[in-house]
């Protein structure tokens, strides 16, 4: 459960970790002169940090009763994502299949 | 677009103008059947606002035996039409549309509700609980999933059935090469049917993971409920990908987009891709639970605890895992390349590993078990042998490189026939005859059972075998016809002889319902079987509450040994409380008739129309947001009532058969 | 329903049937995530499919997108505040950041229609390639689940008017608060896969 602290903190702290990591993407993005891929490597990671931000200290994930079974519930459905997503890429744009 | 409203009625084909009088002639009969018995009242409170999960599963069971029948008919009428060389009984465009709807019905609308029908029923009454999780979403899925169906099912009358296949592929399901109507039934049908789907799988997982009676820890769970929570599982991770398939390929037929055509950058294999990234866990989502009902019946007729409980438990966990990684199989001959098929066969070869490991925890659990051959364990028995060809076959095809030689052939066909029918079928035949006293409150007569078990799996046998002869010589699946210098006509042969043996199985079936309904003895005990799990301490059929005192599990296959420990089913009358139970509602019932009209109008490109019905959806969600009913209280009297009736009636509780 | 409430927990746990709606609402959002996933993936395969049409570089303004993310952000930020004043009760300071975030989220579509508007006359349409098909389903899907939550919202400001803090209507917040979260989750990944890789390229 949330600590019965009077004020925000965990919300202002994740909102303005928010707020700067969506800056320093950009600004990677947009201003750093590296390779596209690891510019692509840097801001996914900022990206996958930001939402992680958002289901800890916004959604507080782990809270009640049932928080261990949404961790799990959570982590399983990201397991299916990396597999749809990297799958699909990579069945569709390998081998003969792309030509 | 296009869409001539006075060419809506599919006409000229004797079979399709006969099917259309006896729609027509059924629906009269059943609207002055029902006035004239003054049944609509009674139709409308037992059944149409029911939120009790045992009438909704009663429910799901008779759709599946009404979509076997229709499903049954496609699959005979392809029998006919290939029973002899070049016959001309239906025509090119017939026959893919009677392989399309035979597909997708025997999968979607036959499998998928006699599964979800026996979960319904079944779940709630293993766990101690006296409802799912959400009673009344339970009723919305049952109603979506029955408006999909009904929607597929009018289009072979109603402007033309959907002909690409069940898999639909690409780009032959696209505008460009089916420009008519019929695969805009197959996009807005089963993604209303899905939707259902979805919500069945998030209730199961909350009911089971939340309401088990107290003691029940995972691992004393019943098998059945394990592979209905694994299943439910794998339907929240797979349904998804198919709504949004299946959105993609309405965007792509309705408004133009590319996701899938041959111009503009569209990408024909992505279907394939997404369709199989569902279509594959989709198998295992109709195969689980079956497994589980197995897991019942051989445990209760073999009269010992299921043989290795918990290395069942990490097979079917495992199975969802793996059942994931393994869509490209069904199209390795895309050639993705050596690294992706040579991944695919891998992952797919492993799971026959965890399944290898199920078949023997069957066998042993009968080893020097006292084996009783009931009807349920017949189909029991003969799962075994008939789904390891089923699964042995597999592997064959696992094999990327020997798969371009299997691929499209009825090999493949007979494979998936060994797969689905022992699997699936022979578990809904062997649930069904297993649960059917919880559900009637009378036992499916044996002896039509067994003959019933016989000719079903002979004629089963009879019609696929000759199936994977017939793919190895070359036979391809989905022609239509064969010439007579091909050589197949004589297996062709056996096989639409094996169908009717089939049929008439099935029709042995039918009639075992029937006069099971009218003959059979009613005092049947709560406990026929002498069987195992918690679903056997209530009456039958089963009090509308479920349990007057939620019992406390102390291991595995609790009823067993509170029998063994000679707890008598005695009640004290002062442990019981005041129940609360959902209360009934219009509500699901009218969002399926707004969610057909809508998708009714989506199938004809009427957008203005669908928009407007769509309206009707956004009100039942708002009616339903601000519906504060918080259901109502059973009295204790009323509790002791019905407890008195049955604990008194049956003559004791030691009524058992055989 | 209203029996057992455990008064030690916040009010939207008080109640067995509220743990049930959380718990199930969570698994919800797992196939939420399930389903933008594909969407990605499909984004993923199509994107650079052009067809001789626009391409990324050609039509995203980074300004526009800038806005639309820190509305969302912010909105997220906002509707974390209101559950945060609901557990202490105070039901003043949770509808201001209620309607705070409505009117965010507002902002967001308004711009985000804008900008589709503005695609659209510059001859980017859905018809035109795969990668535009593809660009405006993930976008669309996204933004017609903002709207439903606007729609949701406002029932549920209705009956916390009407009804007042209770378990029901609680965890009716609470519930909304974690649809309107993912929501900006999905846009982070929208804002870096669809967004700036499109301008990095």
């Amino acid at each position: 459960m949330e600590h019965k602290s009077k004020y925000p903190v965990s919300h202002v702290v994740g909102f303005l970790f928010s707020l700067i990591l969506t800056f320093v993407a950009v600004f990677v993005a947009l201003k750093m002169n590296v390779s596209y891929t690891i510019v692509m490597w840097i801001i996914g990671s900022l990206a996958i940090i930001q939402a992680g931000l958002q289901l800890f200290m916004f959604m507080h994930v782990t809270e009640g009763e049932d928080g261990k079974t949404n961790v799990i519930n959570m982590a399983y459905a990201v397991f299916v994502a990396i597999v749809i997503v990297a799958g699909s890429i990579w069945v569709l744009t390998s081998g003969h299949a792309a030509h | 677009m296009g869409i001539k409203w006075n060419e809506m009625l599919v006409g000229g084909d004797p079979l399709l103008v006969g099917s259309q009088i006896a729609i027509v002639l059924t629906v009269v009969a059943i609207v002055v059947g029902l006035t004239y018995f003054k049944k609509w009242g009674w139709l409308w409170r037992e059944w149409l606002t029911t939120v009790d999960h045992k009438k909704i599963g009663i429910m799901y069971i008779l759709s599946g035996v009404l979509m076997f029948f229709r499903g049954g008919m496609d699959g005979l009428l392809m029998k006919a039409q290939t029973a002899r060389p070049e016959m001309s009984f239906l025509d090119a465009q017939h026959y893919n549309e009677i392989f399309t709807t035979h597909g997708v019905i025997m999968i979607l609308f036959m499998a998928m509700p006699f599964l979800i029908g026996l979960m319904n029923v079944v779940v709630p009454l293993q766990i101690g609980a006296r409802d799912v999780a959400f009673p009344q979403l339970n009723a919305l899925s049952f109603w979506l999933f029955f408006s999909g169906a009904m929607l597929f099912n009018i289009s072979f009358v109603v402007g033309g059935s959907p002909d690409a296949g069940w898999t639909s592929y690409f780009p032959l399901a696209g505008k460009e090469f089916s420009p008519g109507i019929g695969n805009n039934y197959y996009a807005i049908a089963l993604q209303i049917a899905g939707l259902g789907t979805l919500m069945t799988g998030i209730n199961f997982i909350v009911t089971i993971l939340k309401m088990r009676a107290p003691g029940m820890t995972l691992m004393k769970m019943p098998m059945f409920t394990w592979t209905t929570f694994i299943t439910s599982i794998i339907i929240v991770a797979a349904f998804p990908i198919f709504t949004v398939a299946l959105a993609l390929m309405t965007f792509d037929r309705l408004y133009g987009t590319h996701f899938f055509t041959l111009s503009s950058g569209g990408s024909d294999m992505l279907w394939a891709n997404l369709f199989w990234l569902w279509g594959h866990p989709e198998v295992y989502i109709v195969i689980l639970p079956a497994f589980g009902i197995f897991s019942e019946v051989i445990a209760t007729f073999s009269r010992k605890t299921l043989f290795g409980y918990t290395s069942m438990v990490i097979s079917i966990v495992g199975i969802a895992f793996l059942s994931m990684i393994v869509w490209v199989h069904h199209f390795y001959t895309m050639d993705a390349g050596p690294a992706v098929n040579s991944f695919f066969s891998i992952t797919t070869m492993l799971i026959a590993v965890p399944t290898g490991v199920k078949i023997f925890n069957w066998l042993f659990t009968m080893r020097k078990g006292r084996i009783q051959f009931t009807t349920a364990m017949l189909w029991a028995l003969a799962f075994v042998p008939n789904f390891v060809i089923g699964g042995v076959t597999g592997v064959m095809l696992a094999m990327a490189a020997a798969d371009f030689q299997y691929h499209n052939t009825l090999f493949l066909v007979a494979h998936f026939h060994y797969v689905l029918i022992p699997g699936v079928v022979f578990a809904v035949f062997a649930g069904l005859y297993y649960w059917w006293p919880k559900m009637f409150g009378f036992m499916l007569n044996e002896k039509l059972g067994k003959y019933h078990f016989w000719l079903f799996t002979i004629g089963f046998n009879v019609t696929f075998m000759p199936m994977f002869f017939l793919g190895l010589k070359g036979a391809v699946r989905r022609a239509y016809t064969y010439s007579a210098e091909s050589g197949f006509a004589p297996l062709f042969l056996v096989s639409a002889i094996g169908s009717i043996i089939l049929a008439v199985g099935f029709a042995v079936f039918c009639y075992n319902i029937y006069w099971s309904f009218r003959y059979a003895k009613r005092n049947v005990s709560h406990d026929p079987w002498d069987a195992r799990t918690l679903e056997w301490m209530t009456a039958s059929p089963v009090q509308f509450y479920n349990f007057a005192v939620v019992p406390e599990v102390k291991q595995l296959d609790a009823f067993w040994h509170m029998k063994k420990r000679g707890e008598k089913l005695t009640l004290k009358e002062s442990d019981i409380k005041k129940i609360h139970m959902p209360s009934n509602s219009g509500l699901p019932f009218y969002m399926a008739v707004v969610f057909g009209i809508t998708g009714f109008f989506l199938v004809f490109e009427a957008h203005i129309a669908a928009a407007v019905a769509a309206i009707g959806i956004v009100v039942g969600l708002i009616i339903r947001s601000f519906d504060y009913n918080d259901g109502y209280y059973v009295s204790v009297d009323e509790i002791k009532e019905t407890e008195r009736t049955w604990r008194t009636v049956e003559g004791g509780t030691e009524n058992h058969v055989g | 329903m209203s029996a057992n409430v455990n008064h030690s927990l916040p009010l939207e746990y008080q109640t067995e049937q509220n743990r049930l709606n959380i718990l199930g609402f969570w698994i919800f959002i797992g196939a939420e995530i399930v389903l933008f996933a594909t969407l990605f993936a499909v984004y993923g395969v199509l994107g650079h499919r052009y067809a001789g049409g626009p391409t990324p570089s050609d039509i995203f303004k980074l300004n526009d997108v800038l806005i639309e993310t820190l509305l969302l952000l912010t909105s997220s930020f906002t509707c974390g505040l209101a559950v945060f004043f609901m557990r202490q009760r105070n039901m003043k300071q949770l509808l201001v950041w209620f309607v705070i975030t409505l009117l965010l989220g507002a902002g967001f579509l308004f711009m985000e229609i804008r900008e589709f508007i503005h695609y659209v006359h510059e001859g980017a349409t859905m018809q035109t390639s795969a990668f535009l098909s593809s660009f405006f389903v993930l976008l669309g899907t996204h933004g017609a689940h903002v709207t439903f939550g606007i729609i949701w919202a406002i029932m549920l400001i209705i009956q916390l008017l009407q009804r007042g803090l209770t378990p029901v209507t609680a965890r009716k917040m609470f519930i909304i608060s974690l649809y309107w979260h993912f929501l900006d989750v999905v846009w982070i990944f929208i804002f870096t896969f669809v967004y700036l890789k499109g301008m990095v390229g």
